[in-house]
């Protein structure tokens, strides 16, 4: 029988393009601090850090972990580092989350960043190789012709991307730690935004930050914090081959599976109408309408209708991405942890002007790579 | 961390904190046995795939295993420089390192007789005028100019013929 799991701090950085007043040591500090401050802990209470980033190529420096253990008080300690590409943030909590659920460590500090600014990104995404012809331009050109097919296939209307780019910037308005503060965003200013990877429009993807999140999770007998706890309900992982014959990036299996196992965990039969709130990685705009089918809820092709009908905005009966998500603040590494850090939040209600009223169970989701790998977790207000 | 003077006037301008240097990586690229043939084959002027023994789905470039059944590829395939766009995207962002002029599409082509597409560069065609499931043919650079590498096909064109109709490649998105 696995230990109950809570989140009982968060803290994550004011995210920006430029962060050039700290060290990549000196972000992921102030991300910890914050968390201990919330937990009402100091680093001598913490018994093991578990911190994830994503691809080392991204800042150029390499085996980052090992440099940061004094800054985030690991000596003497264990420090675990996770790699899972963009879905790093995720699974990083996954696996300090499974050291507590594990009964191996009582209070883990678990830690995700990514300082853009260091280095370039779309640069390190797209090394020629002698087995692909150099087209790779960063993720957007990844993702772009996927998109081109979800709109193919689902017959989507153009404008949906559109209004997942306003509606996430709209919901960054009410977090003060976003990137994006964009007040005069609408549905035009997004359509006359340059078309960086057609049928991606500028505004249609996400920024490139500097950010560091964090949080402190404890056993049941070691709750202590402002806040009352997150419990954790459900978490699950699950990868895929980049490449393989009927591979379906659209839908991709991984994601369905990591779903269906989270899902039964928290005992979710019908994710619509049982989860409050859902941060859901979505760093170009329309995989909101693509995720909305592949994490259940609505049927297939079903997507862009529920956005389009307005039940993923922040009044709507799902509310989506209510920290403005990956579309307003993507510091890499860290942006699979900001999702399941607004979650826990959210059933803690400590998110004040993006806080959902009433949220008791909700879903964070991160994936990464070629959409190979899929992290979630359920939270609740309830012990589950 | 030092004080630096400003240019001419002597007085200090504060610590560095930061520094930008220029990012280069150089490095050997070693295939193994499946990929060589792969690219070997681009020597010749081939795609050269190869046929999973169990699920008889063609691989190209072959890794040397079915990623689905977990076996090793032995049988060669060779297969035709034409095929068709299942999707795409037009790219029209500059980054660090890029070697193509933008606006340029990036396709998926499946080529005929394959059951993977990969990315090609379209050419020889307006970007708006690009469409899933347009066939298109592969052009090589010169026999002379062969090299062990996907740099062998200079680009995909349109081929001429009708495009192709959505169920045969909707499997391929
Ligand atoms: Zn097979």
């Amino acid at each position: 029988m696995a230990e109950r799991c809570a989140v009982i701090g968060v803290g994550q950085t004011h995210h920006k393009a430029k962060r050039d007043d700290v060290s990549i040591a000196g972000l992921v500090r102030e991300a910890a601090k914050m968390a201990l401050e919330d937990a009402d802990l100091t680093w001598s209470d913490i018994d093991a850090v578990v911190i994830g980033k994503a691809p080392d190529m991204f800042e150029g420096n390499m085996m980052p972990e090992l440099y940061l253990a004094p800054a985030l008080g690991a000596v003497g300690k264990p420090i675990l580092r996770v790699h899972t590409a963009g879905s790093v943030g995720g699974s990083t909590a996954l696996v300090a989350a499974h050291l507590i659920s594990a009964g191996i460590h009582r209070r883990v500090l678990t830690v995700a960043y990514e300082k853009q600014s260091d280095s370039d990104a779309m640069w390190a995404l797209s090394v020629p190789q002698p087995f692909a012809a150099p087209l790779l331009a960063g993720a957007g050109g990844y993702f772009a012709p996927i998109i081109r097919a979800y709109m193919r296939r689902s017959g989507a209307p153009d404008h949906i991307g559109r209004m997942v780019a306003v509606k996430d910037r709209l919901n960054a308005l009410r977090n003060p730690y976003a990137h994006l503060h964009l007040a005069d965003i609408d549905l035009q200013m997004v359509e006359e935004s340059i078309m960086l990877w057609d049928p991606l429009r500028y505004l249609e993807a996400c920024p490139s930050s500097d950010g560091a999140a964090a949080m402190v999770l404890s056993s049941e007998d070691a709750v202590s914090g402002h806040y009352p706890p997150a419990w954790v309900h459900g978490s699950a992982m699950r990868s895929e081959p980049t490449m393989f014959a009927g591979r379906d990036q659209v839908n991709p299996q991984a994601g369905r599976d990591c779903a269906a196992d989270v899902y039964a965990q928290a005992g979710i039969t019908d994710p619509r109408s049982q989860i409050d709130v859902a941060e859901i990685y979505v760093p170009f705009s329309w995989y909101e309408p693509m995720w909305l089918e592949n994490l259940g809820f609505c049927e297939l092709g079903d997507g862009w209708k529920l956005t389009e009908s307005g039940a993923t905005a922040f009044d709507g009966d799902i509310p989506w991405n209510t920290s403005g998500g990956v579309l307003s603040s993507n510091p890499i590494g860290a942006s699979g942890m900001l999702r399941f850090l607004e979650v826990a939040m959210q059933v803690r209600g400590q998110a004040g002007e993006h806080q959902i009223d009433g949220a008791r169970l909700a879903l964070g989701q991160a994936y990464g790579g070629g959409s190979q790998f899929f992290s979630m977790w359920v939270v609740g207000s309830d012990k589950p | 961390m030092t004080d630096q003077p400003s240019a001419g006037s002597g007085e200090p301008i504060g610590p560095v904190t930061m520094l930008a240097t220029p990012i280069r990586l150089d490095f050997d690229f070693t295939p193994g046995v499946a990929q060589s043939r792969f690219l070997r084959g681009l020597e010749r002027g081939t795609f050269l795939g190869q046929r999973c023994p169990t699920c008889h789905k063609v691989y190209v470039p072959s890794r040397g295993t079915c990623p689905t059944d977990g076996v090793a590829t032995t049988e060669d395939v060779e297969l035709a420089g034409t095929g068709t766009v299942t999707t795409y995207c037009v790219v029209n962002v500059p980054f660090a390192g890029q070697s193509i002029e933008i606006p340029y599409i990036a396709a998926q082509v499946l080529l005929d007789g394959a059951n993977l597409s990969f990315m090609g560069l379209i050419q020889e065609i307006p970007a708006d005028e690009v469409r899933m499931g347009m066939r298109v043919e592969a052009v090589w650079v010169a026999p002379d100019e062969l090299t062990p590498s996907l740099a062998s096909v200079r680009y995909f064109r349109p081929n001429g013929e009708p495009d192709a109709d959505y169920d045969t490649y909707k499997e391929y998105l």
